[in-house]
């Protein structure tokens, strides 16, 4: 009876010892606003952008460390753009988003009223300190011959974008194809080929970065819609075993910025939001921006980092869908073209 | 809970119509501990979630519930988790025969391991049974080359819910088999093997009420599963969208209504079929006494 | 053991037994220990250096010690539930009791995004106490409180689910009979029901200790992803995966194997120590 015993002790240690592993946390924890030197912000970003904001955060703390000698703690939160602003309305309590297009900031502006319905105002260019585009990536030696936006709808073409209701870079990317649609013969011509195209896709992945590990990591599918970004990201983390390839037209994405107001005031931090969100303006940012293949609108800066930055015929968004407002409408929202899509025929 | 409960003492309990006597104390804590608990951990928010689809209208959640995706989703989601939970029937029976009756090298190791799939974070199953069954993994080449897909299609679905589902399925099984072998084994052996044929009938429905319990539970566990199936899940609209991915959708997409309706939907689905398996599970071991 | 209860099938059919030992091994093989495989095979992909220096990253620190504390909150509570619901269901007879069981059963049949979606319609800004708690300044959703909240709902069967059948099996007598000796009930509870349950209340706790510090689905929806903050181990294997860290997804991924793995040696051992005692629960 002794060895017995002397397990269950044993055991009852062990168990003791998890239990105690599991609470110890509790004691040590230290309370979250213990360090009052240091400001803590929260910037809720997109799924795309997690590299830029990290070097841009380290960039900007020093920054302000310089002027104010405060010491800052940037938070970083990424996922598909919907989901980050469904988030905030919820009550992340962010301080500056980051995302992927206006629609869903103003989504929290209507819903949660953090910040007013003008707030693209309020900032420089749209409150987008640079742009972006789609473009497609292939595999190497681009084995279905795809060149353009038609090629797309071939059969036997696998097309891989992540799901426009949740993620923003899928949104710009229909859009961009529709875009395409649209200009080879209207509304019942983009119908039909936005209907093919997604008719190609095996996997919808739930944000981009959810995408782009299908194609890259999983190998399926035969052309990822990828944000331009997204694309050099992915050759630079997967190897060169991916070509780029400029369609003859793509859509002028602007992924805004904000400061919400309301929690910037609760926060005490609105000097320093502002601060982050103009800096996103400055030479040093916008040279940052663009080593990250974004498309900075500092001149000097697009023109220093000229090679990665491939010109391409870009449609806005206000020219080829009256807006954000209009495009959520009528593809996005519930019952929209994109769930039509998905209809069984 | 009420002051009704709260002094304890035989006198007091007498008052209680609803409560048979017992010389035990505790009752009036016990009890008041349990409700309040459930109450605010199980009661309240299950309350908030029943409510939210209403602001819809009567109209509004029937729309909700009816339209196309939605409806496949939920078939999608119940239908593969039956399946599943119907194939870990055989397999966790297999499982569970060899573990209970057989002595064999690795045999505490394999039983060990029969709960992994509960011990595994369900976000890492799903991730390590991506790179297992995408077209370039082990299995999911071996299957490719058969032209079958797994990974990205219902059948890779299939395979997470299977792998979540099983030790539920052994777990509810080994007892009893291990409990049976004295009587039968000595029925089986002193009565030849015309008994030993009868062994088999009494094995089996002694059998019935465990295996359709861990097959119950296999399933409620297969439905909801979010973490193990979106990662292998192809998540296309009406082909491979399981229901709890659709409410996540929902939810992202601002309809606090929508994800709600078929949140409460999958719940009162799951919990009936929950409730009509137990009872159909205490039918049979009320015959199987009798 | 006497002779008779050995499995004798192995001796009378040895093809028999040794093909369904082979089933099982394959099955088992295929099913349940290629995942296990693959999440050390790709955590050490990148060799040793690598894997030691992704699970000692600051954020996958605070990660594991977030996880910890969930757990560590999330698995008491619902323990101390668990015994004070076998208490009353158990050693009294009281009418409602099946409302009560049928209660207590109802997380297990709610999708962990439920359990998560649920919290946020409650106490989300725009849920039914969002408006108070902002004006109060009390975070739930999106910080650790939530968290919690989320992991207690999707592990609250766990120890009731154990104990109840067994404290059934076992009665009330004992206990009767000690207060009728004068122990007090705190007395009887302490040194009669309690050593009575003891294996089960463990059995149970790492059961829930298992699936609370695995849970995904449900943290997901009340986390918000705040990176070294709000993200558990689980979702910060996610967090991983998609910054192309697939090292760091997988080695942080292995430390959540191995913590389910020391749960399983655990649990196995009690199994096979007190196989009778847990035995009465599965069969109900």
């Amino acid at each position: 009876m002794t060895s017995p015993d002397i397990t269950r002790r044993g055991l009852v240690a062990a168990g003791g010892g998890m239990a105690a592993a599991a609470g110890l946390p509790l004691l040590l924890a230290p309370p979250v606003q213990a360090q009052s030197k240091t400001l803590t912000l929260l910037n809720v970003s997109y799924d795309a952008t997690r590299e830029l904001y990290k070097e841009i955060n380290v960039a900007f703390s020093a920054f302000w460390k310089a002027r104010t000698g405060e010491f800052l703690d940037i938070k970083q939160s990424h996922g598909g753009s919907g989901k980050q602003a469904r988030a905030v309305i919820d009550g992340l309590q962010a301080d500056v988003v980051t995302l992927a297009l206006a629609g869903d900031i103003d989504e929290i502006a209507a819903r949660a009223k953090l910040l007013p319905a003008n707030w693209q105002s309020r900032l420089p260019i749209n409150s987008t300190p640079y742009t972006s585009t789609i473009v497609l990536l292939v595999r190497k030696g681009n084995p279905k011959a795809i060149r353009d936006w038609a090629d797309l709808v071939k059969p036997g073409v696998g097309v891989i974008v992540s799901n426009p209701k949740t993620s923003g870079g899928a949104r710009w990317a229909y859009l961009a194809a529709y875009a395409y649609g649209q200009s080879k013969g209207g509304q019942a011509a983009a119908r039909a080929y936005i209907t093919k195209l997604f008719r190609n896709v095996p996997v919808l992945g739930a944000g981009a970065r959810d995408a782009t590990t299908t194609f890259a990591q999983r190998g399926i599918g035969d052309v990822l819609l990828a944000w331009e970004n997204e694309a050099f990201l992915t050759i630079h983390e997967f190897g060169p075993n991916f070509d780029i390839v400029y369609p003859s037209s793509s859509i002028l994405a602007e992924p805004p910025l904000a400061l919400l107001d309301k929690n910037v005031d609760r926060h005490k931090t609105r000097v320093v939001a502002t601060g982050y969100l103009n800096f996103l303006y400055s030479p040093q940012a916008q040279d940052i921006i663009a080593r990250h293949h974004y498309r900075p609108r500092n001149a000097a800066s697009a023109a220093k980092y000229a090679a990665n930055l491939k010109p391409i015929a870009m449609v806005t968004i206000d020219q080829a869908f009256g807006g954000w407002k209009k495009a959520q409408a009528t593809h996005f929202a519930e019952g929209g073209l994109f769930d039509q899509i998905y209809k069984p025929a | 809970m009420s002051d009704q409960t709260r002094h304890i003492g035989s006198v007091e309990l007498r008052r209680r119509p609803w409560l048979q006597h017992s010389i035990l104390p505790g009752f009036g804590l016990s009890l008041g501990i349990t409700l309040t608990y459930l109450g605010a951990i199980v009661v309240l928010p299950l309350t908030a979630l029943a409510i939210r689809p209403w602001e819809l209208g009567l109209h509004g959640v029937w729309h909700e519930l009816s339209a196309p995706r939605v409806a496949s989703a939920l078939k999608l989601s119940f239908g593969l988790s039956a399946l599943a939970a119907l194939l870990n029937a055989p397999l966790g029976l297999l499982l569970a025969w060899t573990l209970s009756r057989y002595e064999f090298p690795g045999r505490r190791i394999l039983d060990a391991l029969v709960d992994l799939p509960f011990a595994l974070p369900t976000a890492v199953a799903g991730l390590a049974l991506t790179a297992i069954y995408a077209p370039n993994g082990p299995l999911g080449s071996l299957a490719a080359k058969l032209g079958i897909k797994t990974a990205y299609s219902a059948l890779g679905i299939f395979i997470a819910l299977v792998f979540i589902g099983l030790p539920f399925v052994v777990r509810s099984l080994q007892p009893v088999l291990q409990e049976l072998d004295h009587e039968v084994e000595e029925a089986a052996t002193t009565l030849g093997a015309d008994a030993r044929q009868r062994a088999v009938r009494v094995i089996l429905p002694a059998m019935a009420p465990s295996l359709i319990s861990g097959v119950s539970l296999a399933f409620a566990r297969a439905v909801g599963e979010y973490g193990s199936v979106v990662f292998i899940a192809g998540n296309l609209p009406g082909k491979t969208e399981i229901a709890p991915l659709l409410i996540v959708i929902k939810l992202e997409s601002y309809d606090y209504a929508g994800a709600a309706a078929v949140g409460v939907a999958m719940v009162a689905i799951s919990f009936g079929s929950l409730v009509l398996i137990n009872g159909l599970q205490l039918a049979l071991a009320k015959r199987g006494k009798a | 053991m006497s002779p008779a209860a050995r499995p004798i099938s192995s001796v009378r059919l040895p093809g028999v037994a040794f093909a369904l030992v082979a089933a099982s091994a394959i099955v088992m093989a295929a099913l349940v220990l290629l995942p296990l495989f693959v999440v050390f095979r790709d955590a050490f992909d990148k060799g040793i250096g690598k894997y030691l220096a992704a699970v000692s990253d600051p954020d996958a620190v605070s990660a594991m010690k977030l996880t910890l504390l969930v757990a560590g909150i999330a698995v008491p509570l619902n323990a101390i539930f668990g015994i004070a619901a076998a208490w009353c269901i158990a050693k009294f007879e009281f009418r409602g009791k099946g409302v009560l069981l049928t209660l207590i059963d109802l997380p297990f049949s709610m999708s962990p995004v439920v359990s998560g979606l649920v919290w946020v319609l409650l106490f989300g800004a725009q849920g039914w106490f969002g408006t108070w708690l902002i004006d109060h300044d009390i975070k739930i959703i999106f910080a650790t409180t939530g968290l919690v909240l989320a992991t207690i709902l999707v592990t609250f069967p766990f120890v009731a689910r154990e104990l109840i059948p067994l404290m059934q099996d076992q009665g009330a007598d004992e206990e009767a009979a000690a207060l009728t000796l004068g122990a007090s009930g705190f007395t009887t509870f302490w040194k009669i029901t309690l050593p009575n349950i003891r294996w089960a209340l463990l059995y149970g706790v790492l059961l829930c200790n298992a699936r609370a510090m695995g849970e995904f689905g449900a943290v997901s929806v009340v986390s918000g992803h705040i990176r070294g903050l709000t993200t558990t181990l689980p979702l910060h294997v996610e967090v991983l995966y998609n910054d192309y860290d697939f090292v760091g997804a997988f080695a942080t991924a292995s430390l959540l194997a191995s913590l389910g793995l020391v749960t399983l040696v655990l649990k196995t051992g009690l199994e096979w120590r007190h196989a009778g005692e847990l035995a009465a629960n599965r069969k109900h």
